[in-house]
C-alpha cells in the first residue's frame, strides 16, 4: 500500500470515527440529562404545567395518533401500489401519477401541517383533533407507503404470478395469494420507514392535533390529543427552566426508545416472515 | 378425434414484427406424449403457451383455430379459467409458491372453490400421482423451497395435478435437473399418460426419443413435420429434420 492510499484510508477511519462519535454525544447528552425525571410517575402521570407531573397521555397520543395514521395511510397505500404495479397502463397517466407521488413524498412536513390545519381543522371542521393529526400524519406517509409496496409488488418473480394464472387462478386472486403474500416483507419495511417518521414528526402535530401539554386522555376522535414531539417542544420554547429542560430530555429519551421497539419490532417480524418464506417451517 | 387439433395458427410478437409461428396445422392425440423439439427460438414455447392463452399476458396475436375437444379455445364462449384448468403447464424452473408442500398443492383447488375437507385427500392422491407422497408425506407442512429441484418439480407436476387437468404441457421440465431427477420425471411423465393427455418441449432428442410417441419438429416458427417418434427418428422425411435429429444444427 503506498502513501497515498494509506491516506486516503485514514481519512476515510477518521470521518466513520467522527460520525460515532457525534451519534455517541447526541444520544449521551440527551440520556445524561434525561436519564433523572424517568419514573414510574413520568411514565404513568399527567403533566402538570411545566415542571411537574408525567407524560402518560402524551405517550398514548403518540401511540393513537401512529396508530390512526396507519389505519389510513397503510390499506390506502398498499391499495394504490397494487393499482399502479399491476392494472395501471404503461402510459403518460401513470407516470404522472407516479411523478406525483414522488413529488408528495418531497413535501416538507410544515407543509403539510399547514394543509392539513387549512383544509382538515378548518374547512371540513374536524377541530384540531386526533382524527386532524392523524389524518395529516397519514398524508405525510402516504407516499411513502405508496412507493415501498409498489416496489415490492413488482419484485415478485414473475414465474409466480405465471403459475398461479396457469392453473386457471384470476388475476385478483393471484394478487391476493401469490403477490402480496411475497412482497410482505418489502411492504412491512416501508410501513417502519413510515412509523419512524410518523413517530417523531412535530410540524404536522403541533398545528392539527393539539398542544402538548394536555393533561388527559382523548375521549373520541375528535378531542385535541397530547403527543411526545410537541411536548418536548412546548418545554424546549416556552419551559425554560432547567427542570423542564430535563422533562424535555426525558420524553426525548421515551421518544427514541418507542421508536427503536417499534423499528426492531418490525425488523425482527420481516426477518423471520423471511425465513419463513425461504425454507424452515412454515 | 384428436384431443388437440390447430388449424392455421399463427402467431406474432410485438406489433406483428416477429412472426413466432407459421400457420401451423398438426393434431395431437388423447393420451399419448407428444414432443416438440427444434433449435432455440423455433416456436416451441410460443406453441405450447397458445395451448392455454397464456401468450395472452404479454402482448401478442394470434390467427386460426385451436380445437380442444372440438372447441375453438380462442372462440368467445371459452372462459379462459376453465380452460386453464383443463389444460395444466409445468415450467422450465421448478416455480413452486413461497408456502408449504401442502398449501402449494392446495392452491389450484382452494382459488376453484373446493372446501377445506377435501382438500386433504387431494393433496394426498396429487402427490401420489407424482410419486412425490413418500418422500413428502411427513413434511407436508415445510416450505417448499426446503426441497431439492426434482422434489420441487415435481412438487410442480402434483400442482399441476390436483385441478384435475385433461392435457398438460410441460416446458423442458428437465433442463434444471440433474439425471437422476431427469430419469423420474421420464419415468412419471410415462405413467401419467394412461391419464392425460402430454405436450412436452424438450432440447433433448434422446429423451424425445425414448418417452413420446409422436414427435413435432419445428423450425424458424414452421412445422415441418410430424408424426411417430420411430419414424421421425428413423426415417424422416424432411431432410431438415435428419439434419437437425443427426445433431448437423441447432
Ligand atoms: N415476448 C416476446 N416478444 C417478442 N418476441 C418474442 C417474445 N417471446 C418470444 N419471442 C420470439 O419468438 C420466437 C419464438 O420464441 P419461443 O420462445 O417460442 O422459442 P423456443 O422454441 O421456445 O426457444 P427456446 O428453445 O430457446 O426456449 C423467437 O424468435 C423469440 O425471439
Ligand atoms: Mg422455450
Amino acid at each position: 500500500m503506498n502513501i497515498k492510499e494509506k491516506i486516503v484510508k485514514g481519512g476515510l477511519f477518521v470521518s466513520a470515527l467522527i460520525s460515532v462519535v457525534v451519534l455517541l454525544i447526541v444520544i449521551g447528552y440527551i440520556v445524561v440529562n434525561g436519564i433523572g425525571v424517568i419514573s414510574l410517575d413520568f411514565l404513568l402521570k399527567s403533566p402538570y404545567r411545566f415542571e411537574y407531573g408525567g407524560v402518560f397521555p402524551q405517550i398514548i397520543g403518540s401511540l393513537f395518533l401512529v396508530a390512526l395514521c396507519l389505519l389510513f395511510a397503510v390499506p390506502l397505500g398498499v391499495a394504490s401500489a397494487i393499482y399502479l404495479a399491476e392494472y395501471a397502463p404503461d402510459n403518460v397517466i401513470t407516470s404522472c401519477i407516479r411523478l406525483f407521488v414522488e413529488c408528495l413524498a418531497g413535501i416538507p412536513s410544515i407543509v403539510i401541517g399547514l394543509f392539513g390545519l387549512v383544509f382538515l381543522v378548518y374547512y371540513l371542521g374536524f377541530g384540531v383533533s386526533m382524527l386532524s393529526g392523524g389524518l395529516a400524519l397519514g398524508f405525510m406517509i402516504l407516499p411513502w407507503t405508496v412507493r415501498a409496496s409498489e416496489e415490492a409488488i413488482k419484485a415478485v418473480p414473475r414465474s409466480y404470478r405465471e403459475a398461479s394464472l396457469a392453473l386457471g387462478a384470476s388475476k385478483w386472486q393471484t394478487i391476493r395469494s401469490v403477490v402480496l403474500k411475497s412482497a410482505y416483507p418489502g411492504i412491512i419495511t416501508g410501513i417502519l420507514l413510515g412509523i419512524g417518521k410518523a413517530i417523531g414528526e412535530t410540524a404536522v402535530v403541533l398545528l392539527t392535533a393539539g398542544s402538548g401539554l394536555e393533561s388527559f386522555l382523548p375521549r373520541s376522535i375528535l378531542d385535541p390529543v397530547a403527543s411526545l414531539p410537541v411536548y418536548v417542544y412546548m418545554l424546549a420554547t416556552q419551559g425554560q427552566t432547567s427542570a423542564a429542560y430535563s422533562r424535555a430530555f426525558g420524553a426525548s429519551i421515551l421518544l427514541i426508545t418507542m421508536f427503536l421497539v417499534m423499528s426492531i419490532s418490525a425488523l425482527f417480524l420481516r426477518n423471520r416472515y423471511i425465513k419463513r418464506m425461504s425454507g424452515g417451517r412454515w | 378425434m384428436s384431443k388437440i387439433e390447430m388449424k392455421g395458427l399463427s402467431v406474432y410478437y410485438g406489433n406483428g414484427t416477429v412472426h413466432a409461428l407459421k400457420d401451423v396445422n398438426m393434431k395431437i392425440e388423447a393420451n399419448k406424449i407428444t414432443a416438440l423439439i427444434g433449435p432455440s427460438g423455433c416456436g416451441k414455447t410460443t406453441f405450447l403457451r397458445a395451448l392455454n392463452r397464456m401468450n395472452e399476458l404479454i402482448r401478442v396475436r394470434t390467427e386460426g383455430e385451436v380445437l380442444i375437444d372440438g372447441i375453438d379455445i380462442y372462440s368467445k364462449k371459452v372462459d379462459v379459467i376453465q380452460l386453464r384448468k383443463k389444460v395444466g403447464m409445468v415450467f422450465q424452473q421448478p416455480n413452486p409458491f413461497p408456502m408449504s408442500i401442502y398449501d402449494n398443492v392446495a392452491y389450484g383447488p382452494r382459488i376453484h372453490g373446493v372446501r377445506n375437507r377435501e382438500l386433504d385427500g387431494i393433496v394426498e392422491e396429487s402427490l401420489k400421482k407424482a410419486a412425490l407422497w413418500d418422500e413428502v408425506k411427513d413434511r407436508l407442512e415445510e416450505n417448499a423451497f426446503g426441497f431439492s429441484g426434482g422434489q420441487q418439480q415435481r412438487l410442480c407436476i402434483a400442482r399441476a395435478l390436483a385441478v384435475n387437468p385433461e392435457i398438460i404441457l410441460f416446458d423442458e421440465p428437465c433442463s434444471s435437473l440433474d439425471p437422476i431427477s431427469t430419469a423420474r420425471i421420464e419415468e412419471l411423465l410415462s405413467k401419467l399418460k394412461r391419464e392425460y393427455t402430454i405436450v412436452i418441449v424438450t432440447h433433448n432428442m434422446q429423451q424425445a426419443a425414448r418417452i413420446s410417441d409422436f414427435t413435432a419438429f419445428f423450425l424458424m416458427g414452421e412445422l415441418i413435420e410430424c408424426g411417430k417418434t420411430p419414424q421421425i427418428f428413423e426415417r424422416p422425411r424432411d431432410k431438415r429434420t435428419e439434419d437437425y435429429i443427426t445433431g448437423r444444427f441447432g
